[in-house]
């Protein structure tokens, strides 16, 4: 199954601009592309169609006008349903929200739109981005573009999956413990988790709200570092967004690495399946080849980082997701007799998936009386451990190389039963969540079953620019798809 | 325990005051009372998936103020959720400050000198408001509720009292300085009987003389000082008689029941409440720099307890104990300033206080619109002799029922003027002409026949002589 190749954003938009193509038909085309091939993958909950064609419209009519589109001119983009689209279905993959309807946008999604982006449509995902393989959703698994046996990992897989199929050439994700990083890896495109305040999180269905950030899938390194951009800056409706206005990262992507100091991460490497654990020493060796000066390095606090983020993002999510009650809007589940609680509790019941009802049970109890200091300080504590060795590592080098995920894109089925499994897909994206810092996962090659490997680029915060540049590096050097078969 | 034990209440209060700010404690919604249901609402005070805090900055101005007014440390502080479930709260968790105040530390001083320990004043957002729709309106027996977000993300501030509080007289007092504190600042209307400052009352007794606390119980739906103080009475009483028969107090909260005059156990709905209470991280610490504390500081009006002085000095001398109950009157009102411009302008200030104390206090609205030229004016005229002691009432009712006017003229134009001493004389003289036997019982010594002949004369000037001059003709007469 081989994907339709795509054009790029970069090169879309440019198209847009100057009057080559109208978004319209770009629109038209990614719509067309989506409702013949996406019945193998169910990358989308729902379509944009409407919506997508009149902001198409809006920027032909700019480019008519001679007026700046923006420059995401006409470029359609894979919206994961976590993010709030005013009147249109938000569910998060869960039954609770199956018929809610945000009045309200997130700022993302009009950031997008003034740059000239379209949302093309709501993309499938772990119910309330809990979980690694979109096997989590109420409204049915997206598979793997590459191999629709395979999961397109999660939670973040629609958008992935969309990219990756050639539906979109951007999508949006949110990431809270690698839920965009990983399946960008185990689909083969790039995936892009920003600086924890560097995107607005308003609109962004919360999950664990100070690890959630919301970043760019892209086909190409530029294209993501374009997208980033877009998103990036102040948002005064989010407390946690940074007052700095971001340098662009585009005018440096193609600088190279010369001087760049890379330390390979053992701790993010060490334990991966023996060909991913191949081909991030081998993009090692290419980057050194490139002009970095790369040395390994061993941070073992990120050990603990598994641990500290399992009791942290769901004592947050036991918080967020309380509100899903019955009383306001979304699920309501009617019981006999006039008693809210009962409702509440047939409600939630009905509404929430085991994954979800699995970690607010686990978020409640590290938050309770008597076990708060065990659990939730506890892991506090060991977050604040993993910021001072991301310091005392970033005192030696520019950025940190590792893996994205411990292996290539697993089976459908092969770890539901098996939640410890499933977390552990997680163990090398978490510690850039606990920090929040920035990193991004580039695809570089492929394992022993012919499916993608992501090579993992963490930086300090703020240092979205030198990060990418060493991505687009990686990338360049990236062995082509010839092993795939 | 023997039943001849003397016992002493042990009082904590905890008073919640909303803040009068134009918008919501973390979104731009507007912050009415009264409006219809659910128009003060968006995505953000309802609680919808999504949406975010962001703290309003006049909110803390407010909080800071309170917490300077309470001599209280303004500190480096932060937001924590405190998680329950519950219809009228849009996320079901409440942002509140809980390990970590803004202000802490602070007191504050009861007009007999007393001083209450104030633990902490803490910022917190309102719930909405729940109507139960039923019946009988109890709960129990509801049909449905209605939920009314209006109230939703108010912002409030939680004060919290040191168990200092040993007497009914001292906690209402305590209520009652806060309240006129609160309102002095700026921050809050005060008024209790639209919820804007809300009071519950930790309540235990220990025999006189021990060291220990007893187990306590906190009193809600206290709605007025009235309530405050027979709840207290009620509850102590109530753990007294349980003490004294051998039983044990349980901690847990109670219910004012304002009709039945008693309270009653809330225990069930308290039963299982584990807060879960974490840092929110949706906001960010809240640290107010030194110079925003200097500006709250520096920009605090007088407080009651200082105008209660100024009155105090103006008055000269130690005031009797019906001026004192006048002059916290009249600070509680906010009329303090129209005493100190009458005695400015050479009014008697015992007059400007006790014409302020009841004629203004009466229609304490329009009072506060009263020019203080006006009230100095009118009863300047009162002192000059030119209006009588009643006449003076009328011409403030006057000016209060018509919003101002010059005194001079409604005196005039109500036909006040003043009668001429000798034209007063004749009238006296006429009287007693009138009654010639009561005038000579009078002359032997029955002064009961004084008031007889003063509302005589009265009757005969309608209305118009000064009481103290025809006194004096009376005596003069009577030699």
């Amino acid at each position: 199954m081989t994907p339709p190749p795509t054009a790029t954003a970069v090169t879309l938009a440019a198209g847009v601009r100057a009057g080559e193509r109208s978004a319209r038909e770009v629109v038209d085309a990614a719509l067309a592309t989506v409702d013949a091939g996406d019945g193998d993958y169910h990358a989308f909950l729902c379509l944009l169609a409407d919506e997508a064609r009149a902001e198409a419209d809006a920027v032909d009519a700019a480019v008519a006008a001679g007026k700046d589109p923006g420059p995401l001119a006409g470029v359609p983009v894979a919206l994961k349903d976590n993010l709030c689209t005013r009147g249109a279905l938000t569910t998060c993959g869960s039954k609770i929200l199956e018929n809610w309807h945000p009045p309200y946008n997130a700022t993302v999604v009009e950031t997008l739109r003034r740059a000239g982006g379209i949302g093309l449509g709501k993309t499938n995902m772990d119910e309330f981005a809990m979980g690694s393989s979109t096997e989590n959703s109420a409204f049915g698994a997206t598979r793997n573009p590459r191999d629709i046996t395979k999961v397109p990992g999660g939670s973040s897989g629609g958008s992935a999956a969309a990219v990756a199929a050639g539906f979109t050439p951007l999508g949006l994700g949110s990431d809270t413990g690698g839920s965009i990083r990983q399946p960008a890896a185990l689909c083969g495109v790039v995936g892009m988790k920003p600086t924890y305040g560097r995107v607005s999180r308003y609109g962004l269905v919360a999950f664990a709200s100070s690890l959630d950030q919301i970043g760019p899938f892209a086909t190409t390194v530029e294209d993501a570092a374009l997208l980033f951009d877009v998103l990036a800056g102040h948002d005064p409706l989010d407390s946690t967004s940074l007052p700095s206005v971001p340098e662009p990262t585009m005018p440096t992507v193609h600088d190279g690495v010369e001087g760049i100091r890379v330390g390979l991460c053992r701790d993010l490497v060490d334990g991966c399946a023996p060909d991913v654990v191949a081909r991030v020493r081998e993009a090692a060796d290419a980057l050194a080849g490139a002009g970095a000066k790369v040395e390994e390095v061993s941070v073992p606090e990120f050990g603990y980082g598994l641990s500290a983020y399992y009791l942290i993002a769901p004592a947050e999510a036991s918080s967020n997701l309380a509100r899903y009650d019955g009383v306001r809007y979304g699920l309501r589940v009617d019981v006999d007799g006039d008693d809210v609680a009962a409702m509440n509790t047939a409600t939630r019941t009905a509404g929430f998936g085991a994954e979800v009802k699995r970690r607010i049970m686990l978020g409640t109890y590290a938050l309770s009386a008597g076990y708060y200091d065990a659990y939730y300080a506890q892991a506090q504590r060991v977050r604040t451990l993993v910021m001072q060795a991301f310091d005392r590592a970033y005192a030696s080098f520019d950025v940190l190389l590792g893996a994205t995920a411990p292996t290539t894109a697993f089976d459908v089925g092969s770890k539901v039963d098996d939640p410890m499994a499933m977390y552990m897909n997680d163990v090398c994206t978490i510690p850039s969540n606990l920090s929040g810092h920035p990193a991004v996962s580039v695809p570089f090659g492929t394992g022993a079953d012919g499916l993608p490997v992501g090579v993992q680029v963490l930086a300090p915060a703020l240092q979205e620019a030198p990060m990418f540049r060493v991505a687009r590096v990686v990338e360049s050097l990236a062995p082509t798809s010839e092993v795939a078969s | 325990m023997s039943t001849d034990t003397d016992w002493e209440m042990v009082i904590g209060l905890e008073v919640h005051s909303e803040l009068q700010t134009a918008t919501k404690l973390f979104c731009g919604c507007r912050n009415a009372f009264g409006d219809e249901p659910n128009v003060n609402i968006c995505p953000t005070c309802v609680g919808l998936p999504g949406s975010l805090p962001v703290i309003n900055e006049q909110a803390v101005e407010f909080a800071m103020r309170i917490g300077a007014a309470l001599h209280c440390d303004i500190r480096p502080s932060e937001f924590s959720r405190k998680n329950y479930f519950y219809p009228d709260q849009a996320k079901d968790y409440q942002i509140s400050q809980y390990d970590l105040p803004l202000n802490a530390n602070g007191w504050l001083e009861l007009p007999d000198g007393f001083r209450v320990g104030v633990t902490r004043a803490h910022m917190e957002e309102d719930t909405g408001k729940l109507t139960h729709i039923g019946a009988s309106g109890r709960i129990n027996a509801a049909l449905h509720a209605l939920v009314d977000y209006n109230r939703s993300g108010v912002p409030l501030v939680e004060i919290v009292s040191e168990p200092d509080i040993r007497t009914v007289a001292q906690a209402r007092a305590y209520a009652s300085e806060l309240r006129g504190i609160l309102v002095a600042t700026g921050a809050s209307d005060g008024r209790m009987e639209e919820g804007s400052m809300r009071v519950d009352a930790n309540v235990s007794v220990r025999p006189v003389g021990t060291g220990a606390f007893g187990t306590r119980c906190e009193i809600k739906n206290l709605n007025s000082l009235r309530s405050l103080g027979r709840a207290i009475e009620y509850e102590a009483a109530r753990q007294i008689a349980l003490l004294e028969s051998g039983g044990t107090v349980i901690q847990e909260t109670r219910h004012w029941d304002e009709s039945a005059g008693r309270t009653d156990s809330m225990r069930s709905k308290e039963e299982a409440n584990d807060y879960r209470y974490f840092p929110e991280p949706d906001l960010v610490p809240l640290a107010p720099d030194a110079a925003w504390q200097e500006r709250v500081r520096a920009g605090l009006g007088a407080m009651p307890a200082d105008r209660r002085a100024v009155l105090v000095s103006v008055l000269g001398g130690s005031p009797s104990s019906a001026q004192t109950d006048q002059i916290h009157a009249v600070v509680d009102l906010g009329l303090d300033g129209l005493v100190n411009a009458a005695a400015d302008a050479g009014v008697p200030a015992g007059l400007a206080l006790a014409r302020a104390a009841n004629e203004l206090a009466a229609q304490s609205e329009a009072a506060l619109q009263l020019d203080a030229k006006a009230f100095a004016a009118a009863l300047a005229m009162e002192s000059g002799g030119q209006l009588s002691a009643t006449q003076s009432k009328a011409v403030l009712g006057a000016l209060l029922e018509r919003g101002g006017g010059d005194p001079a003229a409604v005196a005039k134009e109500m036909g006040f003027e003043a009668l001429a001493a000798d034209t007063l004389g004749s009238v006296v003289d006429e009287v007693i002409a009138a009654h010639p036997d009561e005038w000579a019982r009078f002359v032997e010594g029955d002064d009961k026949l004084r008031g007889f002949f003063t509302g005589a004369v009265m009757k005969a000037t309608s209305g118009k002589a000064d009481g103290s001059k025809v006194a004096a003709e009376l005596s003069r007469r009577r030699g």
